[in-house]
């Protein structure tokens, strides 16, 4: 039930297709077999609890880990036939926002954002100036420009990471957990931003997220990630209305169900007993 | 039996070690190229590498010189040559103490600082960030530092030697009564050109290994708070031991 929503043979709708992705790291088993497809100018939501591989999805979506098993194609390209040059070309299409920000310590939040612009182009200096301050205030951070890394709180360097993340345009944005350590009033704004980004640019969003109140107001579809694999895909309604009791204890929040909160453990009383 | 494995073991794991530092650094030299049109990055970093190292290196200098003051003056009034003093802390400074001194303190200032600096950037997702901004973290992180390096331990050397020269002659002119005529006359006789470059060729060699072992161990560092520990530590373990072994062989080669 993973995709019913693109004709299966249509990868010219799609700005990323992913079949039977297999990883693994140090003998543990992370992602088993999970097919994604994301349609061209949609904002699709990867859900799934703490742990299950959604920051590992996108890193083998964006080619930064190798896939043990499977096939990623991004714009129509299969990833592990890419050089390393190839692999840039693509990824200068790609904006992608980090877990954490991930801005760089030795520059302030101005230089931070315009330091995509100053690798790639050669834009004079007014211009370019022009074009940071525009993405620094769809942030609301204009006035943060001359602050460090270190004196930015944690929403605000994931605010500064997404005006860096949009400052070359790209055509597939990729957030990771957009949502956390953000007040409601930057929530609010960096929901309507991602919306609106995606609308009014006509590019293709990629948001994870397990906040499924604030995802489901944005997404046009979700998918589910548990276990390694893809368990639900669809638009928002239809996982809110399923009948599976694993989506249900998921997009519910129900602390008991088919999901496990725990990870993997031994029989409690055979643990504790094994003191020394 | 088990001492042998593990003899064997060990010795195929400082192999696999060495293989990796060595296509680390073909990397890294096939980087170069691509970072020389923005000296700026370079320059900025021997900036900062000197600058961390600049008081260290001063004040090591001036205490080095002074000890050799005191026992080349001790030494050489047995023979009843103190006039050569001058020679002797030159030739010991400018061949020898300087760079592997400068070498050692640069390892433990610089060097560790380098490491912490790239392997924090490993750890907070700076480099792979950079990967996704289509940015090759070899040109735009590493090699600036790597040339910063290179190219600051020369420049550090010799204002050791200098300073330590100084410090010799304070000592032994000032404090003993070495003549001064002699003390730098002598010196300005028998230090060689040839002297002087050995210093600088092994300098420049120490130079590149510290900064690529500074660089190398941030880079691989494990993406965590002990990891990056750890890398710092290495660097400057692994650094100060291969100064030693390299000056050896330097010293070997060019004598
Ligand atoms: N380098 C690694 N070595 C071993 N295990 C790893 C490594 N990286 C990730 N993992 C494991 O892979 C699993 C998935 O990690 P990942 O960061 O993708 O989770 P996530 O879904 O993004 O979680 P969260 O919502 O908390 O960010 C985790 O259980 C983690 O223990
Ligand atoms: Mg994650």
């Amino acid at each position: 039930m993973t995709q019913q929503a693109a004709a299966p043979e249509a990868p010219a709708g799609l700005a990323v297709r992913v079949r039977d992705l297999h990883y693994a790291v140090n003998g543990r088993t992370i992602l088993a077999g999970v097919d994604l497809d994301v349609r061209r100018r949609s904002v699709t939501a990867i859900m799934g609890p703490s742990g299950t591989g959604k920051t590992t999805l996108l890193r083998l979506l964006t080619g930064q880990l190798r896939p043990t098993r499977g096939q990623v194609e991004v714009d129509g390209q299969d990833l592990s036939r890419l050089s390393r040059t190839g692999l840039f070309a693509l990824r200068r299409r790609m904006g992608m926002l980090f877990q954490q920000g991930a801005l760089l310590t030795d520059l302030d939040v101005y230089e931070n954002v315009a330091f995509p612009l100053r690798e790639h182009t050669r834009l004079p200096e007014r211009l370019l100036r022009h074009v940071v301050l525009t993405k620094l205030q769809a942030v609301g951070l204009r006035g943060a420009w001359r602050l460090t890394p270190a004196e930015l709180s944690g929403g605000m360097a994931r605010r500064v990471a997404l005006a860096r993340a949009i400052v070359m345009d790209p055509r597939l944005l990729i957030y990771d957990e957009p949502f956390v350590g953000l007040d409601p009033v930057s929530l609010g704004v960096v929901l309507r931003l991602i919306r609106r980004l995606n609308d009014a640019l006509g590019l293709t969003s990629i948001v994870v997220s397990h906040d499924v109140r604030e995802i489901t107001a944005v997404a046009d579809h979700c998918c589910l990630l548990s276990g390694g694999r893809i368990i639900a895909a669809g638009p928002p309604r239809a996982l809110q209305a399923s009948d599976s009791a694993e989506v249900r204890q998921f997009v519910r929040g129900e602390p008991d169900g088919p999901v496990p909160f725990h990870y993997p453990a031994p029989d409690y009383a055979v643990q504790a007993a094994a003191v020394r | 039996m088990r001492l042998a494995t593990d003899l064997f073991a060990s010795a195929q794991a400082t192999v696999r070690a060495v293989g990796a530092y060595a296509l680390f650094a073909l990397r890294v030299l096939a980087a170069v190229p691509g970072a020389l049109p923005r000296p700026g990055l370079v320059i900025a970093q021997v900036y900062n590498t000197g600058a961390l190292s600049l008081v260290i290196i001063m004040l090591s200098g001036l205490f080095v010189g002074m000890v050799l003051g005191l026992q080349g003056f001790d030494l050489l009034q047995r023979f009843g040559s103190e006039e050569s003093l001058g020679t002797a802390a030159a030739l010991s400074l400018l061949k020898e103490l300087g760079p592997v001194v400068t070498a050692l303190l640069f390892a433990g200032r610089a060097g560790t600082a380098l490491a912490a600096e790239i392997g924090l950037m490993r750890a907070t997702d700076q480099l792979a960030a950079m990967e996704m901004m289509a940015v090759d973290p070899l040109r735009r992180v590493i090699v600036p530092r790597f040339l910063g390096g290179l190219i600051a331990m020369p420049l550090l050397a010799a204002i050791f030697s200098l300073i330590g020269i100084f410090g010799a002659q304070l000592i032994g002119v000032q404090l003993m009564g070495v003549d001064p005529g002699h003390f730098w006359s002598q010196m300005r006789a028998a230090v060689e050109v040839g002297d002087v470059m050995e210093g600088a060729i092994k300098s420049a060699v120490f130079g590149a290994l510290c900064s690529l072992i500074a660089v190398h161990e941030g880079y691989h560092a494990l993406p965590t708070a002990e990891g990056v520990g750890r890398a710092t530590t290495r660097s400057v373990v692994i650094s100060s031991v291969i100064v030693l072994l390299v000056d050896y062989l330097l010293t070997a080669v060019m004598l």
